[in-house]
């Protein structure tokens, strides 16, 4: 599991990608923002979303075989 | 058709090209969007993006832009990395039968682009950074085109 982190996230966490041996009990992808949070609290921000697998999420999604989980937060506008 | 760049882009070969790609249409319509300097205050912006997502949401935007207002063609070209105070960062450029269609086209894509498209600024302002996110007008643009979609 790779947990990926875009514009202001990337500078909040210090890397544009971490990796992490996700825990077993954390299933799916709130459960990953929840723990990931605990290190990187502005993952937290119910504003960021979650994409699995260039996938996005809009409520907990299962996280089983994922590679990536990126963090995104709202947009500049292009 | 849509891309992302990490290279400079030059609108005026981009409009050339796209001019000549659509040949038997009867208007083009282009907007370039240039880094704003804020009055000397920002020397540089820098645009961060996901590799699938934001490719992916920019080719969206161009397909709606094209079937909505059944332009003939659609082009956007909106640069990723570091881009300079007075430099293009974006090129959006639609053809179609009647001019109308395409300044409508054109319109719809910047607005959509600014709010749905997976991109995020960092200006350099001194020797700061600063992480910005869409302004309130930028969503009250977007939500102009809600009412009839």
């Amino acid at each position: 599991m790779r947990p990926t982190f875009f514009g202001r996230l990337r500078d909040a966490v210090g890397a544009g990608a971490i990796d992490r041996a996700v825990p077993a009990n954390i299933a799916d992808s709130e459960a990953l923002r929840a723990w990931l949070g605990a290190d990187f609290p502005d993952v937290l921000d119910a504003k960021v979303r979650i994409a699995l697998d260039d996938v996005l999420t809009t409520r907990p999604a299962p996280i089983a075989g994922v590679a990536e989980a990126a963090f995104l937060p709202p947009v500049s506008g292009g | 058709m849509s891309m992302i760049s990490s290279e400079p882009i030059n609108p005026a070969a981009l409009l050339d090209a796209f001019t000549r790609a659509v040949q038997g249409a009867g208007a083009i319509a282009s907007f370039t969007g240039l880094v704003r300097d804020d009055d000397g205050a920002v020397s540089e912006l820098w645009l961060d993006h996901h590799p699938t997502l934001s490719g992916e949401a920019i080719a969206e935007i161009a397909e709606d832009a094209r079937r909505r207002f059944e332009v003939a063609a659609v082009h956007i070209v909106h640069r990723v990395g570091a881009v300079a105070a007075g430099e293009p960062i974006v090129f959006v450029a639609a053809a179609s039968h009647h001019r109308r269609a395409a300044f409508d086209a054109v319109d719809y894509m910047m607005d959509r682009l600014k709010t749905d498209a997976p991109l995020w600024k960092r200006e350099r302002r001194g020797d700061g950074a600063v992480w910005i996110e869409a302004r309130e007008g930028d969503h009250a643009d977007r939500a102009r085109w809600e009412t009839t979609e």
